[in-house]
């Protein structure tokens, strides 16, 4: 994430000082990637520098607000009209760890893939759950960021789904069909579920 | 803790015999209370349809133990067995919820008037359940006169009516778009936070994260459960500066 253009992006509706774009941003955002006032002030500075932004006469309370220039408005306007790069992205951990979990002698790759799952799905949950609180209308942004990760996650757990069969098919491994250790056979160990006839 | 609405207690479900034998479900041990949804996921023939069959009664374990609010299925006869699935279980599928020659409040008192209410006192009961789906208005419409997500709407009124608080869903929101498939989600969760319990089948995972919990099921047995974050701000971590 560019703070940079999202800082620009703000400022485009207006002057603002440093602790209103922190506010903007997380409003917009809903605190995911929060950010710290220094951040903030370190990009103005480099946004000034590089003529995309100005500083204005500090106000009563000392605090000194920014506005966007042209060349600011140009470098926003070109940031919206041009995609993110994939390759521009950070690197995908998970798909690495797993192609050398299958090369690397004693792992279990089911198991990792189990462990994998269960976390992704857990985010999911969570996700979701932050996102039934919230509402429709006013939180339209926060929802929609929110809405990212939830497609994220999903893809990540069908992605496991097919990594999973994958192994069943091409890779029989006598680990593949047993519960990965820690992972009792119960959904729910509550007590009265003990004795069976 | 509140007693189960269900519970499967190291459930068996084998058919056919000898060098043939599919064994369906193996050992599957589930707990659901009042309040909670469960999610269940896993691949085409892990044994989500057996589980959510034998949960509902129509189908009986080959070893092992199902019990419905508190009364174990094994021992029943088809006529209790038959009143129980009408009085406490509801079911959602994907499709063909309703009776095309109903109207709305029809389908929804229909299982009532089965159990020998008489049609006034169903029809007021099964007004107060379409009103809690916000589906009054359109009470006297026939299926066909409503959206996917509104017919939807219908079967999770008449899944929860009167004393039901079971409600088995499987691939509830199969037809239907993003927008409106999360909103009958959201009203699934809504009556189970009201008090029901609920089972939902889907290999979807954003749907399955709906749910308290979400088992994996492989080959009939659960590989995995899922439940909530001790600590979901966790998950909105900060972007590493690059």
């Amino acid at each position: 994430m560019s703070i940079k253009h999202g800082l620009l992006a703000l400022l485009k509706a207006g002057p603002r000082y440093g602790y209103q774009l922190r506010a903007a941003f997380e409003a917009s955002t809903g605190a995911t990637w929060p950010l710290n006032i220094g951040q903030v002030y370190t990009t103005l500075s480099r946004l000034e520098r590089d003529g995309l932004v100005r500083s204005l006469p500090e106000e009563d309370g000392g605090q000194r607000p920014y506005e966007i220039t042209d060349a600011g408005r140009a470098e926003v306007a070109h940031w919206f009209a041009t995609p993110v790069a994939r390759s521009e992205r950070p690197r995908d951990e998970l798909a690495i760890k797993l192609a050398l979990a299958l090369t690397t002698p004693g792992v279990d790759v089911a198991a990792v893939v189990q462990t994998q799952r269960t976390a992704t799905m857990r985010a999911l949950q969570e996700y979701t759950r932050l996102k039934a609180r919230s509402d429709e209308r006013s939180d339209l942004s926060w929802r929609l960021v929110l809405d990212a990760m939830i497609f994220q996650a999903e893809a990540e757990v069908r992605w496991l789904d097919h990594c999973e069969a994958s192994l069943v098919r091409y890779r029989p491994a006598p680990a593949s069909g047993t519960p990965a250790p820690g992972t009792a056979a119960t959904a729910d160990a509550a007590p009265e579920a003990a004795s069976t006839s | 803790m509140s007693t189960p609405i269900l519970e499967l207690r190291e459930v068996h479900r084998t058919h056919g015999s000898g060098e043939t034998a599919v064994h369906a479900l193996q050992g599957v041990s589930l707990v659901v209370r009042p309040g909670e949804l469960v999610g269940v996921m896993g691949p085409s023939g892990s044994g989500k349809s057996t589980l959510l069959n034998l949960a509902g009664g129509l189908d009986v374990p080959t070893r092992g133990e199902v019990r419905v609010a508190g009364e174990s299925l094994s021992g029943m006869s088809r006529r209790a067995l038959a009143a129980l699935r009408r009085r406490t279980v509801g079911y959602v599928f994907q499709d063909l919820n309703l009776l095309p020659s109903l109207t709305a409040v029809e389908n929804v008192a229909l299982p009532l008037e089965l159990d020998g209410r008489g049609v006034r006192a169903a029809r007021q009961v099964a007004l107060r359940a379409l009103a809690e789906v916000g589906m009054e208005k359109l009470a006297g419409r026939f299926p066909d006169q409503l959206s996917g997500g509104q017919q939807q709407r219908v079967a999770i009124a008449r899944a929860l009516v009167g004393q039901r608080r079971l409600v088995l869903a499987d691939e509830p929101t199969g037809a239907l778009d993003t927008q409106t498939g999360e909103a009958v989600l959201r009203l699934l969760r809504e009556r189970v936070d009201a008090g029901a319990a609920g089972v939902l089948v889907t290999h979807e995972a954003r749907h399955a994260a709906w749910a308290d919990r979400v088992i994996f099921l492989r080959d009939g047995r659960i590989v995995d459960t899922s439940g909530p974050l001790a600590r979901p701000e966790d998950l909105l971590e900060p972007e590493p500066s690059r």
